[in-house]
């Protein structure tokens, strides 16, 4: 964030390469469904390097066995969401794992303006920092568009 | 400034998936600059795709059903040829292979919709060669803006593999112009249409009511390219399919029994509710049942590998077909 000077963000795996490519993207999703994960579409146009809360674009897809299902559903959140972050989440459900094992961004907005820190003077001479998009400030569904 | 790669989006991604798909499809048959030479003929492709052994069993195993087997044939040559095309630099559309399939109850509509599945797969139209059978209550919602998400799921969980939904005429209620169906079969349709190189989609039902659906959904009609009607079977060949059936369970007919199964078949054939295979294999389940009986009823006598696997003549005899035959033979 802070340390990336174009404003990119960074979160995940494949964030510091090239955008993927959809044939990448479905390599990366059939690698995930061999494994057995579901696969799970997630946006969002509050980025932050500390939240990964972001919204579910339908249901988590258990029991696929062909990338073209994610495909599909990637193609629909990004005709209704084309200037937000959206990325896929692959679910392990393994007992004891039960957690999330890949994530990673496939969609961008066109302009990626960056985030800044808000210093906060407090007691005597310490300052408490916050970082905080430039596009924060804009109405939700207004963020990220030229 | 810095500047990384990718971050200015690329020309080039919305053609990749196109050039991908075309790599996977060739991937699978033609190993080019690993040694294997490029399939220059068909029996280079029947062998590097092992279609030809599915299409054989298919022959073997599958009792009948001449007008099925031949399109079947028929739609192997086509993608088989297709390859060939593709491998010397020729155009070869992806064709529409939507099928319906229409025939009585019993006639094997599932069965070969499980063939095709794995003729499809190894011909490589179809990239994982699943079959997903789903009826009505799978794709239709049961309120407002439940159909949409339940339909779509269906389908996700059938791409790449083959999408079977039996009774489709279930899907259209003419007496209920509200009914949610209407808003399945528009989904449907348009996935049909927009991803026809991920999955197949096999519609099954009777033959009357299918040609009502059809009728009432014209744009149904059209976008399904082939029209399978399975005929019913003769008695001799529901008699080879017992056959196979007990084969299949280590049970075998006794002395007598085969003719005896002859006799029935001829008689539940002209009653009503006949179901072709599906009734001999509730008959043979029934008869299963009753050559357990007979068994059970002498507690002390040493079983041999021949009592418990033979099915006897009054086995069958007991049926109820038998009185229902001879009181309505004398009506006719």
């Amino acid at each position: 964030m802070m340390s990336n000077p174009t404003g990119r963000l960074t979160q995940g795996q494949f964030s510091f390469l090239p955008d993927l490519t959809d044939a990448e993207i479905t390599l990366q999703i059939e690698y995930g469904l061999k494994k057995g994960y579901a696969w799970a579409i997630e946006y969002t146009d509050d980025p932050h390097p500390r939240n990964t809360y972001w919204e579910m674009f339908g249901n988590p897809m258990f029991d696929l066995n062909d990338a073209a299902g994610v495909m599909m559903e990637l193609k629909s959140c990004r005709d209704t969401f084309p200037a937000h972050y959206i990325r896929l989440v692959a679910f392990d459900s393994t007992r004891g794992v039960e957690t999330i094992v890949m994530s990673f961004i496939v969609n961008r907005p066109p302009v990626e303006p960056g985030f800044g820190l808000v210093r906060q003077e407090t007691n005597g001479r310490t300052i408490r920092y916050t970082i905080r998009g430039y596009e924060a400030d804009r109405a939700e569904g207004e963020r990220y568009r030229k | 400034m810095y500047n990384i790669p990718g971050s200015v989006t690329t020309p080039a991604s919305g053609a990749a998936p196109v050039k991908a798909g075309a790599g996977v499809e060739q991937g699978d048959g033609t190993v080019q600059g690993d040694g294997v030479r490029t399939a220059r003929t068909v029996a280079e492709v029947m062998a590097q795709s092992q279609a030809g052994d599915v299409l054989d069993e298919l022959d073997r195993e599958l009792v009948g059903l001449a007008p099925v087997k031949a399109r079947i044939r028929d739609i192997a040559a086509l993608l088989v040829i297709d390859r060939l095309r593709m491998n010397q630099g020729l155009q070869a559309q992806t064709p529409s292979l939507h099928m319906s399939f229409t025939g009585n109850p019993g006639t094997g509509k599932t069965t070969v919709a499980l063939r095709m599945a794995q003729i499809l797969h190894r011909l490589g139209y179809i990239r994982k060669g699943h079959l997903v059978a789903v009826t009505r209550d799978d794709l239709v919602g049961q309120y407002v803006g439940h159909t949409a998400p339940k339909t779509r799921e269906v389908l996700k969980k059938a791409m790449g593999g083959v999408l079977f939904i039996d009774e489709a005429y279930y899907l259209y209620r003419p007496d209920n112009e509200r009914d949610y169906g209407q808003e399945a079969i528009e989904i449907l349709m348009q996935v049909m249409e927009n991803n026809r190189d991920d999955l197949v989609v096999i519609l099954a039902g009777y033959g009357d009511r299918m040609e009502t659906f059809f009728q009432s959904n014209p744009g149904m009609r059209s976008r399904i390219a082939h029209h399978l009607e399975f005929p019913d079977f003769a008695e001799g060949e529901l008699l080879r399919i017992a056959e196979m059936m007990l084969e299949q369970q280590n049970y075998r007919f006794g002395p007598g029994a085969r003719e005896t199964f002859q006799e029935y078949i001829a008689h539940r054939i002209r009653q009503p509710q006949f179901a072709n295979a599906r009734s001999v294999r509730n008959a043979l389940d029934r008869a299963r049942l009753r050559q357990a009986s007979r068994l059970f009823a002498h507690p002390d006598k040493e079983l041999t590998v021949d009592d418990l696997s033979t099915i006897e003549s009054p086995d069958i005899r007991a049926s109820r077909v038998f009185d229902l035959g001879a009181a309505a033979t004398p009506n006719n």
